[in-house]
């Protein structure tokens, strides 16, 4: 066990009594090392690239959600390890999605441990991210769809698909682009000449 | 990381030097450089502008990291805020968003192509966008606020929290325009107005980003703990 590296733990938590718990709580851990704490994601931005953790820990009311801040994106250097939710009241199921894993306030230290490790191996993991960028003859087919002003369930009408597989097709389209409004789409879809202006018009 | 903000003791001109992008900061304060020796506070008392407002206005423009605290808060004089607001729309309306249409038509004329007819297109919308979204901010928001602050009685007919919702789609879109330049457009000659439109284009992004922080975590808060009161 000595010998073996320590797992860094990063906490991004206000309350004092929470982060000297947590503290406390891994102390009696030998395979994990908390190698700071920090009261706002602001003060932690630039400590990430010189702390590098393994587990980020995150009270996700000082991400500013409301906003639709993705958590990984306030956090620029984080994409190696793993950011995990550490919640003491109540927050939206949808908010906590953008988690790699969620840590309760009653979470007893064994359970704690179990979801951190998890977590760690998840990210780990090879993303699969595909290595093509190009837009699928599908993408370009609902991507002229979306252009036209077509909703998401006209397209999977017409294309004898379900809604749900209309908007993955949608989120790998934004994702591959970096183009996120329908205008911006038109855009793209009138510059590749995937539709005509007198369609949009 | 406070020991790192702008104070009013320092020299103005030392202020600029450490971030020229405050010099667009100035015209909004209707300041005109010449300031010599001047501190910061010098500068304002003259100008009988309200040195609180100013600096927490330069320090959001230059510290990435710096938000403002309930404290600093406290010094914000309501009135000076949505007056330096009011001139920040001005400063879109009259002069950045037309500058970038201007670039936008010179470069239709340049190559006569229908892509960059698509982009003055895109454009063209976008920008009545942003203005109906000031429009709102200025005949809807802010009166309210100046009514809150003579003493009007809150009503549910609005409330400031419905204030921050048009943000995002606004950045988004300007987003877009900004991957449309670099990675789609068909391959012209005319390098130099697109990098100067990319430049503008980022420019009033880092801008956009800096006056809606000063509308979501300064103004919104303030009116909220006038509308509590209230």
């Amino acid at each position: 066990m000595e010998s073996r590296k320590k797992h860094r733990v990063i906490l991004l938590e206000a309350s004092p009594i929470i982060v000297a718990g947590v503290r406390s709580l891994l102390s009696t851990h030998s395979e994990w090392e908390v190698v700071g704490s920090f009261p706002e994601v602001s003060h932690c931005q630039e400590r990430l690239a010189v702390l590098h953790p393994d587990v980020l820990l995150v009270n996700p009311l000082l991400v500013d959600y409301s906003r639709r801040f993705h958590v990984r994106a306030l956090l620029a250097d984080a994409t190696g390890m793993a950011v995990m939710a550490l919640v003491s009241s109540y927050v939206d199921a949808e908010v906590m999605k953008q988690y790699d894993g969620v840590i309760e306030i009653n979470d007893d230290a064994s359970s704690i441990v179990k979801k951190m490790r998890q977590a760690m191996e998840a990210r780990k993991a090879p993303a699969d991210a595909p290595d093509n960028y190009e837009l699928s003859e599908r993408e370009n087919e609902i991507l002229a769809a979306v252009a036209k002003g077509l909703t998401n369930k006209e397209i999977a009408d017409m294309l004898n698909i379900s809604v749900h597989t209309v908007i993955s097709h949608r989120k790998n389209i934004t994702r591959k682009t970096g183009i996120k409004t329908v205008s911006g789409l038109t855009v793209y879809a009138l510059l590749n000449n995937l539709i005509d202006q007198s369609e949009v018009e | 990381m406070n020991h790192l903000l702008f104070t009013g003791k320092m020299k103005l001109a030392d202020v600029l030097m450490g971030n020229y992008r405050l010099l667009l900061v100035l015209d909004r304060f209707r300041l005109h450089l010449g300031f010599g020796e001047k501190s910061v506070e010098e500068v304002c008392m003259a100008h009988g502008i309200p040195a609180p407002l100013f600096l927490m206005v330069c320090n959001v423009y230059t510290f990435g990291d710096y938000l403002p605290g309930e404290g600093d808060l406290k010094a914000i004089d309501v009135r000076s805020l949505l007056g330096y607001l009011q001139s920040s729309h001005h400063y879109y309306k009259e002069k950045c968003l037309p500058g970038i249409r201007h670039k936008l038509d010179a470069l239709e004329e340049r190559t006569r192509n229908r892509s960059s007819q698509i982009l003055q297109r895109f454009y063209s919308d976008y920008q009545a966008e942003v203005m109906n979204h000031f429009d709102y901010e200025e005949f809807t928001a802010f009166p309210y606020v100046m009514g809150l602050m003579e003493g009007r009685a809150v009503t549910e007919a609005y409330s400031i929290g419905q204030f921050e919702k048009n943000h995002s789609n606004i950045e988004e879109k300007l987003n877009d325009m900004k991957s449309i330049l670099i990675k789609y457009l068909p391959d012209t000659e005319e390098q130099d107005m697109l990098r100067e439109l990319l430049f503008d284009l980022f420019e009033l992004e880092d801008d956009f980003r800096k006056h809606t922080l000063m509308e979501d975590k300064v103004l919104v808060p303030l009116v909220e703990q006038m509308e509590r009161k209230g």
